[in-house]
């Protein structure tokens, strides 16, 4: 690497702080006054590296995407560090969970500013997920390779509706309980696999203690993994279908790094022998 | 099916490797390992012991119950009705989604609140969503005591002769 041209055109500080060895073995390219550097800033970064090298101007435009994926995953985000403080002053059992939440939101310092928040940012999560997927179907973006993505984000609606549905039960109060005992009856309707989801998602046969603990666990630890994994694979899958959807592939303003042959492509119709 | 050393290539066309053996018996061993996991996991989701109260109850005696009352129990979730022709015990869980319903006294009727159907004081559906009568349960005499069981439902016309 040249550092020591660097050396000579910054000042002495940014070079004692940026050009260290610690630094350096965290940080391992150069500043940013090339191409490449500003390349590998982007894939040598765990977080960045969800993005593609390059973007093109069209993708970022505000009204291509609205960016309702990202605005779901930041509510997701919202919603989990909301949701860690609640639980450090909620018990899953009865009557204490009714009565630690009236304490959250009565007593606790800033506990109705993080209980609102969760529940907000709940109801965000679901309309932006649902117009997430409103905007991918109009604009086609489920279109070949995208398809298994589709498929994958269907999964992570429904995650997101069950999120929303366990985490009704957790106040323990009227609406919670005859919610949760409409929706398992609902469960119930279904052939052959009715009754014993029911009893599955009760731990019983009624709306009991052994409910509310398994809405607990699902909703703080079992059906929070497996969206994180989902979406890792969701938002891996754009990456490697080469960003944002621009168009169908081959046509007009499509993504020219695709990779793969896609297969539309393959199945295209052949041209007119002579 | 014969065996064959990785060496001895080719291979015939019922010869398989013992390199290709081996990796489908792992896989079929990790196959069953998982499946017995699945299962058992399922299993262990399911209690064995249930804390819930008992769905055998006393009610009381009949002659503290006038012709023409319908006793509310709430607690357990069910209505003692005393016609002419006898004792009637009939649930007061909403034949719909499940909600408890509750008797309106001034109307003569069963209301349910989570979606609004209403039923007539002998189970049956005035207006929906509710697509069945309210069943009854079983009724009993034990030593001169009115015995509900709400785990048995017996059919629309059983009476418990006063």
């Amino acid at each position: 690497m040249s550092d020591a041209m660097h050396q000579t055109s910054t000042p002495k500080l940014a070079t004692r702080l940026l050009q260290n060895r610690v630094y350096r073995s965290i940080v391992r390219h150069g500043p940013f006054d090339t191409n490449r550097n500003r390349s590998l800033a982007v894939f040598s970064n765990f977080f960045l590296h969800i993005h593609p090298v390059k973007v093109r101007l069209r993708a970022i435009a505000f009204t291509r995407t609205f960016y309702l994926g990202g605005l779901s995953a930041a509510s997701y985000l919202i919603l989990v560090v909301t949701g860690v403080f609640l639980m450090f002053y909620y018990h899953p059992s009865v009557p204490r969970a009714y009565e630690d939440m009236k304490d959250l939101q009565y007593a606790v310092y800033m506990g109705p500013f993080l209980r609102n928040l969760h529940r907000w940012a709940a109801h965000a999560m679901v309309a932006l997920v649902f117009l997430h997927m409103v905007r991918v179907f109009f604009a086609g973006a489920y279109r070949p390779p995208r398809e298994f993505n589709w498929v994958i984000g269907v999964v992570l609606f429904v995650l997101t509706v069950l999120l929303s549905y366990t985490g009704y039960l957790l106040p323990w109060d009227q609406l919670a309980f005859w919610g949760v005992t409409v929706g398992t009856n609902m469960a119930d309707a279904m052939p052959v696999l009715g009754p014993p989801t029911k009893f599955l998602l009760l731990g019983g046969t009624a709306v009991s203690e052994n409910a509310l603990l398994r809405f607990y666990v699902l909703h703080c630890v079992v059906l929070p993994l497996f969206l994180v994994v989902l979406v890792s694979v969701h938002i891996w899958r754009i990456r490697k279908d080469g960003g944002i959807y621009l168009g169908s592939p081959g046509g007009e303003g499509s993504t020219p790094n695709a990779q793969g042959p896609t297969p539309t492509a393959a199945a295209a119709p052949e041209a007119p022998r002579p | 099916m014969d065996l064959v050393d990785d060496l001895q290539l080719p291979l015939g066309d019922r010869e398989r490797t013992r390199r290709a053996f081996l990796a489908a018996v792992g896989v079929a061993a990790v196959g069953v390992a998982g499946f017995g996991t699945g299962v058992t996991a399922v299993r262990f989701l399911q209690p064995e012991v249930l804390f819930e109260a008992p769905t055998r109850f006393r009610v009381g005696r009949p002659e503290d119950i006038p012709a023409g009352t319908l006793v509310v129990l709430p607690e357990q979730r069910v209505y003692l009705l005393r016609t002419p022709a006898g004792f009637v015990a009939m649930t007061a869980v909403c034949t719909h989604l499940g909600c408890l319903t509750r008797y309106e006294a001034e109307n003569d009727i069963i209301f349910c609140p989570c979606h609004g159907s209403r039923f007539a004081t002998d189970g049956s559906v005035v207006n929906g969503p509710a697509p069945l009568p309210l069943p009854r349960l079983a009724l009993s005499l034990d030593n001169g005591l009115l015995v509900v069981d709400t785990a048995v439902t017996v059919s629309r016309d059983t009476v418990l002769a006063a």
